[in-house]
């Protein structure tokens, strides 16, 4: 018998315009805010010696692409901040999850992330050239600490808000620790997990600029703190505007693996 | 197969809360002396009664009797303070001895109606076919096979129900365990659901022991129904329903036997009810006072 109605799936009518008309105005509202800097540098309303126009940095920009300095620096940048979310995502999931599900576990570690949780990252900065040197492990271990805390928060939290009834179901029908990890405890945690994994990754895309203007040869921080040595101001800004299209890019990409991820849900 | 609680005592024959007449049967679930408290709360005092093979038990009572908590004792979920649970199940059984349909919203929102349906079978690595063949079946009978692929916030509550019903008898256990499945629901889906219930259970007449706070629910799908009484929850009485299946829910209401039926639990479980709201009032009074300077 299904004499109920079913509720529309989501991908249907109203709300699938909504959500359109919500991406192109996320799209559209930098383009206008490039639009009126460009158009204030052009009537010398803004000082160009601090905030160049827009198209004079486009050009220094093609420049950089063309000699190649700025894809080689933007990879690097970009194959820190993945090792470092690698490194620093994993161990925090997994630690996060045993601390939701167990309370041994969390009362071991529950004390350690909360007394190191409030270090400013960047203060670890010089401890982390001490330990890991000049070479890639410092900045792959700045922005894996930057993304550890987050993610083990968020997992932690996920995992204790799951409902007690899906966890009596997982008892009732004899799922075992392993299926309770990976039926339950985490698909249920994961929304939260998510929003963790983006804070973490802001964080990270910080301490990778800043790791990288100390004691770095090479990444999109490293540039920038040459620029500001060199005065070339356009430089600074393509190193700025690198970071910021890194930054909304993963945004995207990020919120997009979330729909993939997590298709129940309710949009 | 039996379910010891802990500090196990002697299963004692209590004369005046079994019936008086013989057993011809084997009990599927003989519950002896059994005991539950919290702290310093009695929530279930010495509760015993055997539960026949294939019967259709129901449990009514007011608010607080403790009778959520003696399902979940059943279920495995909840250790009882003292007493036995006994549940009889087959030599060489391969099933699991209980499936439980909780009360509210326990379907999984990450999984889909089918992979929620197959839950239990998949948990004990039930090879695919048999997967198959009974989640498919189950689905069938609880018209969800059109909604397969859809995830629970696709549906209403009275389907996510179903996919909880469904889940259970896939599960093909000795015993099911049912903890107000329907108390969520509009009357209208209730009705549908108890006549969908009955004839899923008409198949294979599982024993099913089921809690409600509804006398009229507990008439309509009963063989027997187990009045407790207010905290702490006892046995109050023993009712056996005598009406005729294949039960249909609508004409049920016009026989006169039905009525005498509610009527006669009714009056028990009023003195129950009132019981259980005066302790709720005292409980409220003494709290407020507490709080005073």
């Amino acid at each position: 018998m299904t004499t109920e109605t079913v509720a529309s799936s989501p991908e249907q009518g109203f709300s699938m315009s909504m959500r359109t008309r919500e991406r192109i105005l996320g799209i559209a509202s930098p383009i206008v805010l490039l639009v009126v800097w460009e158009v204030a540098a052009r009537l010398q309303i803004i000082d160009t010696r601090f905030f160049p126009a827009p198209s004079s940095v486009l050009t220094v920009l093609i420049e950089m692409l063309r000699s190649g300095e700025l894809v080689t620096n933007t990879l690097v940048s970009l194959r820190r901040l993945a090792l470092g979310a690698v490194i620093g995502g994993v161990p925090a999931l997994i630690l996060g999850i045993a601390m939701g599900l167990n309370r041994w576990v969390r009362a071991i570690f529950d004390p350690l992330v909360a007394a190191t949780y409030p270090i400013p990252k960047s203060a670890i900065l010089p401890l982390a050239l001490l330990i890991f040197g000049l070479g890639e492990g410092s900045k792959i271990f700045m922005v894996a600490i930057g993304v550890f805390f987050p993610v083990v928060i968020n997992s932690t939290t996920g995992v204790l808000e799951i409902n007690r009834i899906y966890l009596d179901v997982g008892r009732n029908y004899k799922a075992n620790r392993w299926n309770t990890f990976w039926t339950i405890a985490l698909p249920g945690a994961l929304p939260v997990i998510m929003t963790g994994f983006k804070l973490g990754i802001g964080i990270g895309l910080i301490l990778i600029a800043i790791a990288e203007m100390i004691g770095a040869k090479s990444g999109l921080g490293y540039m920038i703190w040459t620029a500001w040595e060199t005065f070339s101001v356009e430089q600074m800004y393509v190193g700025l505007f690198m970071i910021a299209i890194i930054g909304f890019v993963l945004t995207v990409l990020l919120n997009e693996l979330e729909r993939v991820i997590i298709p129940w849900k309710s949009a | 197969m039996s379910v010891s609680a802990s500090n196990l005592r002697a299963v004692g024959e209590i004369a005046d809360e079994k019936e008086s007449h013989p057993q011809p049967w084997r009990p599927a679930i003989r519950i002896g002396n059994l005991q539950k408290i919290f702290g310093k709360l009695l929530a279930i005092d010495r509760v015993s009664v055997d539960i026949e093979p294939g019967e259709f038990f129901m449990i009514v009572g007011p608010s607080g009797c403790g009778k959520t908590t003696l399902l979940r004792i059943l279920a495995g979920l909840e250790t009882a303070t003292a007493g036995t649970i006994e549940i009889d199940t087959p030599p060489g059984s391969q099933r699991p001895e209980n499936s439980m349909v909780f009360q509210g919203e326990s379907i999984f929102p990450w999984m889909t109606v089918w992979n929620n349906a197959a839950y239990g079978l998949r948990m004990r690595n039930a090879p695919a076919n048999v997967i198959k063949d009974r989640v498919g079946h189950y689905l069938d009978a609880t018209g969800l096979t059109r909604f397969a692929d859809y995830y629970p916030h696709q549906l209403s509550g009275g389907m996510k129900q179903r996919v909880s019903i469904a889940r259970a008898f896939a599960n093909d256990p000795e015993i099911l365990l049912m903890d107000e499945p329907f108390s969520a629901l509009d009357a209208q889906n209730k009705l549908l659901l108890q006549e969908e219930l009955l004839r899923i259970w008409d198949e294979q007449k599982k024993t099913v022991v089921f809690i409600t706070h509804s006398v009229d629910e507990a008439v309509f799908l009963g063989d027997r129904i187990m009045v407790m009484t207010a905290q702490p929850g006892r046995v109050k009485s023993l009712v056996r329903v005598p009406l005729p299946r294949p039960r249909n829910i609508i004409e049920m209401q016009k026989a006169p036997e039905f009525g005498e039926l509610v009527h006669r639990i009714w009056s028990g479980l009023r003195d129950e009810v009132q019981r259980a709201r005066e302790q709720e009032n005292m409980e409220a009074e003494t709290d407020s006072k507490e709080q005073l300077p």
